[in-house]
């Protein structure tokens, strides 16, 4: 039997990449825009490319906060990618500030508009990117990442970047002209991604089927 | 030459970082049949898709993006109405609107963008418009040389520096592509954050195993 996965269908982003990227993984895709389908979901993908604000809106608009807070209560895995990711924290700061979903503590804030060195740098924050292993993380086994050699590329597309509060929910960053920025954050089955696992070419994909591994914590 | 979704999907597996498809007669046929195309090579190609060439509206962007691409470049339209970056941008976010500017040289340090493929003028200044179409909400720039295109004899690297350093979002550099020098010096002296062949590719004069080790070269900033 291949392995269910729900996608939160709330109007933010094309869902075709991500659907697609499941099914090259071996994966079942089940759209969702129900409360009651989160509940029913055994693990759960939240994509979403847009802004913050927007994003939580369509959230509360389709009553699915509360379902997707209880996965993270149950210990069902929960992936969130790009904005989906930015949602896990506190509080976004893009265009004011918003109360995000609060699974993983810390806040989402621009991408400092220079390099270490001063020098202004581009933003968005677009192209590969190496994933590094932070300095308080000891391994990479039995997580999403598990079998991903270090330095390992993908794909980034974004302007504001989420800076958790405790550095051991810091799974992988990558560094933009010096500076440290997020890849992946984790807390317990928790996961997001900045970057796109389904535009990373066979990382990605590698990535998506450790998601698609994990158990039930 | 072939059939272009097999051609993306050998560049996907031979370790492209993202795929542009240009329809470069769209405008003067005023048709949009990329879709197609699009939606075969997103179910087995797991790489950025940019797809430009006949776009003009919201309408065009949305059924586009539906079919598996990231991003759409606009130039002809956009030049027309500009209001058409904002619109998109606002609806599908900067990220997935790339402003596509065809350059073409009229003194030392001066472009005048061109429209329909190069062939049309609209007396637009490049720098002018660049950064009007950042303004406007476009989130990167692809930048291709009218002189250049097809030549073989390098980027415009005046043309990409001028750009690159005006504006704040990323700028693809396209046109020129002949050799790993070629790439190497568009990268460090023009400031091209991405770079952007066809040719090169298609006629297998260059591989892009030997494109990525130059890039790396370039970037660390060794002897091409």
């Amino acid at each position: 039997m291949s392995l269910e996965v729900t996608v939160v269908d709330y109007g933010m982003g094309n869902l075709f990449s991500v659907s697609r990227a499941v099914e090259q993984c071996g994966g079942t895709v089940i759209l969702a825009d129900k409360p009651e389908m989160i509940d029913q979901a055994a693990r759960v993908i939240l994509p979403g490319v847009g802004a913050f604000a927007d994003g939580m809106s369509e959230l509360h608009k389709r009553r699915l906060v509360e379902p997707l807070r209880k996965i993270a209560v149950d210990g069902r895995p929960l992936l969130g990618i790009c904005l989906g990711m930015q949602m896990l924290l506190d509080t976004g700061k893009e265009f004011g500030e918003h109360a995000g979903l609060g699974l993983i503590s810390g806040v989402v804030e621009p991408i400092p508009s220079t390099g270490t060195d001063g020098q202004p740098h581009k933003i968005p924050h677009i192209g590969w990117n190496a994933l590094i292993r932070p300095p308080a993380c000891t391994s990479w086994a039995d997580t999403i990442l598990a079998n991903i050699p270090e330095n390992s590329p993908v794909y980034f597309v974004h302007s504001f970047t989420p800076m958790p509060a405790r550095e051991e929910h810091r799974l992988a960053d990558c560094r933009y002209d010096g500076r440290r920025v997020s890849a992946v954050i984790r807390s317990g089955n928790v996961y997001g991604c900045q970057f796109h696992p389904e535009k990373s070419g066979t990382v990605g994909l590698r990535i998506l089927m450790n998601f698609l591994a994990l158990k039930k914590g | 030459m072939g059939n272009p979704q097999e051609f993306a999907r050998r560049y996907y597996e031979a370790g492209a970082d993202e795929l542009i498809y240009i329809d470069i007669v769209a405008s003067l046929y005023e048709r949009n049949n990329l879709t197609d195309i699009v939606s075969k090579t997103a179910t087995n190609v797991f790489i950025p898709i940019t797809v430009g060439g006949g776009v003009r509206s919201v309408e065009d962007v949305k059924i586009l993006l539906r079919a598996g691409a990231d991003k759409v470049a606009i130039n002809t339209a956009a030049v027309r109405n500009p209001n058409l970056v904002t619109e998109v941008a606002q609806r599908f976010g900067s990220q997935c609107m790339v402003l596509s500017i065809e350059a073409k040289q009229t003194a030392p340090n001066r472009w005048e963008a061109y429209t329909d493929n190069g062939r049309e003028k609209t007396g637009v200044d490049v720098l002018a418009w660049v950064r009007r179409g950042v303004e406007l909400g476009a989130g990167e720039i692809l930048l291709t040389s009218v002189d250049r295109e097809g030549t073989r004899k390098g980027f415009d690297i005046d043309l990409v520096r001028a750009v690159s350093t005006a504006v704040g979002v990323p700028v693809i550099a396209c046109g020129g592509m002949g050799t790993l020098e070629h790439l190497v010096s568009v990268i460090r002296e023009g400031h091209a954050d991405a770079v952007a062949m066809a040719d090169v590719l298609h006629y297998k004069r260059l591989t892009l195993t030997d494109i990525r080790e130059a890039r790396e070269r370039a970037m660390k900033g060794d002897a091409p």
